[in-house]
């Protein structure tokens, strides 16, 4: 059963810490509570964004530097 | 040179104040717009705007051949760059220029020369300009960094040459310290960057950041007098005078004389400001570096001279020679800028983008606030914080903070926290009215007392 989980803030998403860094986490990635998923960007300032539920992480619904808006679906999550 | 219609490069509160200097000069212009910045201010001002790419700058702001390609589609014959973005990219002026259009700003070789430090500091000393003390290459050993150190004077920073970013760095008070910490820091350089090379450089510990103004046509340069930006958080400036209280006459008269000889030397074209260190202490003043391009605080200059900077560089950059003469620029009392960001200030600076659900903005005699805001607007994440620069002009410095706080208390911006409050705590404070301060002074008073949550919820905020 697939969730979606939205993101926390608006901002930049990225998917790395750093352009040529490798990524967090990649679509068939196991999840645990904790785990960084991405980066958030909010007026030069960065945000983790954080599993709140363990799973196998299924889909992306943004790519790196997408811009989001609260609530957008940022992934979606096979608990 | 035939220019009727300007391409702002930019965006927010800068390019709002381009689009008013152009409109004054009769010139059309045309808005650069993110997929994120349709309904800003500036795009609402403009005669016309044009699509650059999505949000993220790098894709739209910074992306120099869609800048380019929509400056030369939308039939503009020039670029105005504002600040930040591509203002100080020499090969953006390049392309501009290779594409026919007119760059306003310095040559693209002059933004080379003075964005690369040692090349600025040649040309800074060639002028005749104090620069920060220092051995010009790698020192040998202990013995040769004795015999620096005296010559520069203490205290001396102990610098990695393969380091950056203040790694590596230590200062010795004296001699006695020099000898322990120079063979320590060369010996960690060597472990940490697989090179001992050391070199020197006076330590000014209580530093004020002092900035002079430039104008220049390529071939004259005049002055504008400088203004002091000590008040900085992480090396972002927050609050900004003009003139600089802390100067005697003397020390205005040769600081500023320094930078007219700097920005004649390199032929310097547009409007330019050249950043310095002052020691309080000594009264020595030391060029540090050169930007290359119109400065977020210049109104506080254009406060305290009469001269539009903008429309200044913008008249330079068609092709006119500079109109004034030095002595047609005289100092008339003193100026302050707050910046206000959508930042909250009780919360550590945590950014706050969001929608403007109700504004009222300061007024009267002496104020001027050079914003983005609209009410209704929805200030986007994507971009740094600046929300506007509230300015406030009178005769003496004390006479210019009371009317800086008087216009912060009519400023309400509802629905999203901006730096206000702070500003106003400034404005109450006895060292910022003493003018007491140094560039590290607003990180320490943060850390000693910060800013509380107000009493009273305020109205209209939503997350």
């Amino acid at each position: 059963m697939a969730k979606t989980i939205q993101a926390p803030l608006p901002g930049t998403f990225y998917r790395a810490s750093a352009p040529g860094e490798p990524v967090f986490k990649s679509e068939g990635d196991a999840v645990a509570v904790g785990d960084t998923i991405g980066l958030i960007e909010v007026m030069k300032s960065f945000t983790p964004v954080v599993a709140e539920e363990a799973g196998t992480l299924v889909a992306f619904h943004v790519e790196n530097e997408d811009a989001v808006m609260a609530g957008q679906p940022l992934y979606d999550l096979d608990a | 040179m035939g220019v009727t219609s300007i391409f702002i490069a930019n965006r927010g509160e800068i390019a709002v104040r381009v689009i008013r200097a152009a409109r004054e000069l009769g010139l059309r212009t045309v808005q650069a717009v993110s997929a994120a910045d349709g309904d800003m201010l500036a795009a609402r001002l403009a005669d016309a705007v044009a699509p650059v790419g999505p949000a993220h700058a790098t894709k739209s702001y910074l992306n120099k051949e869609a800048v380019v390609r929509a400056a030369l589609e939308a039939g503009c014959d020039a670029v105005h760059p504002g600040y930040g973005f591509l203002s100080e990219n020499a090969e953006f002026a390049d392309m501009v220029e290779k594409a026919g259009l007119v760059f306003i700003g310095p040559k693209p070789e002059t933004i080379r020369q003075m964005g690369d430090k040692a090349r600025a500091r040649q040309e800074a000393q060639a002028a005749g300009v104090p620069t920060v003390p220092g051995t010009e290459g790698v020192v040998a050993d202990l013995d040769t960094a004795r015999v620096e150190a005296a010559r520069i004077g203490y205290p001396v920073m102990i610098k990695a040459s393969a380091g950056g970013g203040g790694r590596g760095i230590r200062v010795a008070r004296d001699e006695a310290e020099l000898s322990t910490l120079f063979p320590q820091a060369s010996g960690e350089a060597r472990a940490a960057f697989g090179d001992g090379g050391l070199y020197l450089e006076r330590f000014i510990g209580r530093a004020r950041h002092i900035e002079v103004q430039v104008l220049g046509d390529g071939e004259r340069a005049v002055h504008l007098f400088e203004r002091e930006c000590s008040l900085q958080r992480r090396r972002q400036k927050v609050w900004e005078e003009a003139p600089a209280a802390c100067l005697t006459n003397e020390q205005r008269l040769a600081l500023c004389a320094s930078a007219v000889r700097l920005a004649e030397r390199v032929a310097y074209r547009g409007a330019g400001t050249l950043e310095y260190l002052f020691d309080d202490v000594t009264g020595e003043f030391f060029f540090i570096e050169m930007n290359t391009r119109i400065q977020v605080e210049h109104p506080v200059t254009e406060m305290v001279t009469g001269v539009d900077l903008v429309r200044a560089m913008i008249k330079i950059a068609m092709g006119e020679k500079l109109a004034l003469r030095q002595e047609d620029i005289v100092l008339r009392g003193h100026a302050v800028e707050a910046r206000i960001c959508a930042e909250d200030p009780t919360a550590d600076f945590r950014p706050s983008p969001g929608t403007v659900a109700g504004l009222a903005l300061p007024g009267g005699f002496g104020v001027r606030f050079d914003t983005l805001l609209y009410a209704g607007y929805t200030v986007p994440p994507f971009y740094d914080s600046l929300l506007g620069k509230l300015i406030a002009h009178d005769d003496s410095r004390a006479a210019a903070i009371v009317r800086l706080d008087r216009a912060l208390g009519e400023l309400r911006v509802e629905g999203l926290p901006t730096t206000a409050p702070l500003h106003r705590a400034l404005a109450a404070d006895p060292a910022v009215l003493a003018g007491a301060v140094h560039t590290r002074w607003l990180e320490e008073w943060l850390a000693a007392a910060p800013l509380a949550a107000p009493a009273s919820p305020v109205p209209a905020t939503t997350a």
